[in-house]
C-alpha cells in the first residue's frame, strides 16, 4: 500500500507532474477565448439594455429582476438547465451562461454611470445643438466610461474564475487542468490551473486599467470602490 | 415534449424523496453548508472588518479583497483541499467544501463590514468618546449598528454566491443538491442533471429570498428602499 500522505505532499508542488507545455498552452488559450467571448457578448447586450433601462423608467424594473435572477442561478445548475436545448460540450452551452452573469454587473454599471452625468452638462450639450442621440454617444456614454470600465473589470474577473467550471460539461479551459489533477490525485496540476486562471485575471484586469488610463484620462486618481451592494 | 415528460417522471419517482440520498436530505444538507459558511464567515470577515475598520488600519486589503476573491476559481481550491491529505474527504467532503466556500464568503463581509464602519459619521463616533465608551463599546454599541445594513448587504451577497457554488461540493463528494448534477453530467443523464439543476436553483433562489429578508430586517426603517430582491452586485457604491 503507498504511504498516502507523504507521497502527495511531495506530488504537490513537483513540476514533472505538470502536464506538457502545449497543453496547458491550448487549455489556457480556450479559457481566454471563452472569457472575453462572454464579456463581449455580455457588453454589446447589455450596452442598448442599459440605455433603455436609463431612459425609459419602466424598462428599468423589469432589466434590473431579469439580471438579478440570473445572477443567483448558480452557474453549473444554468449550465445543465440549458443543457438539452444547447448540447453538452458545446462553446453555446458555455457562453449562454457566462453572458447572463456578466449581464447584472454591466448594465448596473453602465446604469450607474449615465445616472451620474451631471444635469448641468446634459443641458450645454442640447444648448449646443446637439441631438438627443448625438449627446447619448459623444456626452453621456463618454462620461459614463469610468463606470463602464469598473463594470467591465468585474464582469471580465467573474468570468475567468467561473470559465474553470466548465470543465465540468466537457469543455477545455483551465478548469481541465483542475478536474484531470483532482482525478489523477494530482495537487500539482490543480495548482497549476488554479494559479494560471487568477493569472490570466490579473493580467486581462491589469489591460483594462491600461485600456481606461488611454480612454478615460479624467478619471485617473479618481477611483471608486466597487464595494458588494444589494439593495436594502 | 420528451424530454419534460422524462423530467416529471423523475420527479415523481419515490426514490428521489426518501432515504439518506432523497431531495430533503440533500436540500438540508445543501442549507447547512450554506449557513455553516456564512455564520463562520460572518464571525471572521465581521471581526476583522470591525476591528480594522475601527482603527482604520488595513484599508488596501479590507476594501480590495472583495474583488480580489472573485478570481480565484473555488472548484480549484475544492479539488485542492480534497486532495490534501490533511483535509481529503473528511467529514464526507464537507471539511474541504467548508474551507473552500468560507474563502469565497469572507471577502464580501469584510469589506463590507470595513466600509460600513468608516461610513459611521465621526460626531456619532466623537460623541460616544466623549461620553466614555471604551473601544469595544464604541465598537459593539455604535459602529456595529449603525454599520449594521452594509454588514447585511456583504452577508446576503456572501449567501448568494455561498449557495450557488455549494453545488460544485458535489465534486468533492458533498452530498448535497450538486451530487444529482454531477452524477448525471459523469453518466450522461441530462435528465438527472437538469432535474438537479432545477432543484439547485430554487434552493438558491430560496436562500436569496431569506437573505433579503434578514437585510432588509437589520436596515432601520426609514431607509428602506424598495426593490428589495434586486442584487446589485459590484455597483459602485461607497467612497471611504
Amino acid at each position: 500500500m503507498a504511504v498516502p500522505g507523504g507521497a502527495m505532499i511531495a506530488g504537490l508542488f513537483e513540476w514533472s507532474a505538470l502536464p506538457a507545455w502545449p497543453t496547458v498552452r491550448a487549455d489556457l488559450f480556450q479559457h481566454l477565448q471563452l472569457s472575453l467571448l462572454a464579456v463581449g457578448i455580455g457588453l454589446v447586450v447589455s450596452l442598448p439594455l442599459a440605455v433603455a433601462a436609463w431612459r425609459y423608467r419602466f424598462v428599468r424594473l423589469p432589466v434590473f429582476a431579469f439580471s438579478s435572477a440570473l445572477y443567483v442561478v448558480p452557474s453549473l445548475a444554468l449550465f445543465v438547465i440549458i443543457l438539452p436545448l444547447t448540447g453538452i460540450g458545446t462553446v453555446l452551452t458555455a457562453e449562454v451562461a457566462l453572458v447572463g452573469y456578466t449581464l447584472l454587473i454591466l448594465v448596473m454599471n453602465i446604469v450607474a454611470g449615465l445616472d451620474a452625468v451631471p444635469r448641468d452638462v446634459r443641458e450645454a450639450a442640447a444648448a449646443s445643438g446637439y441631438s438627443p442621440a448625438a449627446a447619448l454617444v459623444r456626452v453621456d456614454l463618454v462620461l459614463a466610461l469610468p463606470y463602464l470600465f469598473g463594470g467591465l473589470r468585474i464582469a471580465t474577473t467573474t468570468v475567468v474564475g467561473l470559465v474553470t467550471v466548465t470543465a465540468l460539461i466537457g469543455l477545455g479551459g483551465l478548469g481541465r487542468l483542475i478536474t484531470t489533477g483532482f482525478n489523477a490525485d494530482n495537487g500539482t496540476e490543480v495548482l497549476a490551473g488554479l494559479v494560471l486562471s487568477v493569472a490570466l485575471a490579473a493580467v486581462l484586469d491589469l489591460l483594462l486599467v491600461g485600456a481606461e488610463r488611454l480612454l478615460v484620462p479624467w478619471s485617473r486618481g479618481r477611483h471608486r470602490l466597487p464595494a458588494a451592494d444589494a439593495r436594502a | 415534449m420528451h424530454f419534460f415528460s422524462q423530467v416529471a417522471t423523475w420527479f415523481a419517482q419515490v426514490t428521489h424523496w426518501r432515504g439518506a440520498n432523497g431531495i430533503p436530505a440533500l436540500f438540508v444538507h445543501q442549507v447547512a453548508l450554506t449557513f455553516a459558511v456564512v455564520g463562520a464567515a460572518l464571525v471572521l470577515g465581521g471581526g476583522a472588518g470591525l476591528v480594522l475598520g475601527h482603527f482604520g488600519r488595513g484599508a488596501l486589503l479590507a476594501v480590495n479583497s472583495a474583488n480580489a476573491a472573485r478570481a480565484i476559481p473555488t472548484l480549484a481550491l475544492l479539488t485542492l483541499f480534497a486532495i490534501l491529505p490533511a483535509i481529503s474527504l473528511a467529514w464526507n467532503g464537507f471539511l474541504a467544501s467548508f474551507l473552500a466556500l468560507g474563502v469565497l464568503a469572507v471577502p464580501p463581509i469584510l469589506t463590507n463590514t470595513y466600509v460600513g464602519v468608516r461610513e459611521v459619521d465621526r460626531d456619532v463616533r466623537d460623541a460616544a468618546c466623549a461620553m466614555g465608551m471604551n473601544a469595544v463599546q464604541v465598537m459593539l454599541g455604535v459602529e456595529v449598528p449603525l454599520a449594521l445594513p452594509v454588514v447585511a448587504t456583504g452577508v446576503r451577497v456572501a449567501a448568494i454566491e455561498v449557495v450557488a457554488t455549494s453545488t460544485l461540493a458535489a465534486y468533492v463528494s458533498y452530498s448535497d443538491l450538486g451530487t444529482y448534477v454531477i452524477a448525471g453530467l459523469d453518466t450522461n443523464d441530462t435528465v438527472e442533471a437538469f432535474c438537479g439543476g432545477l432543484l439547485v436553483v430554487l434552493t438558491a433562489a430560496l436562500v436569496a429570498v431569506v437573505f433579503a429578508r434578514l437585510q432588509r430586517l437589520a436596515t432601520p426603517r426609514p431607509l428602506r428602499r424598495d426593490g428589495t430582491l434586486l442584487v446589485r452586485a459590484g455597483t459602485s457604491t461607497a467612497v471611504a
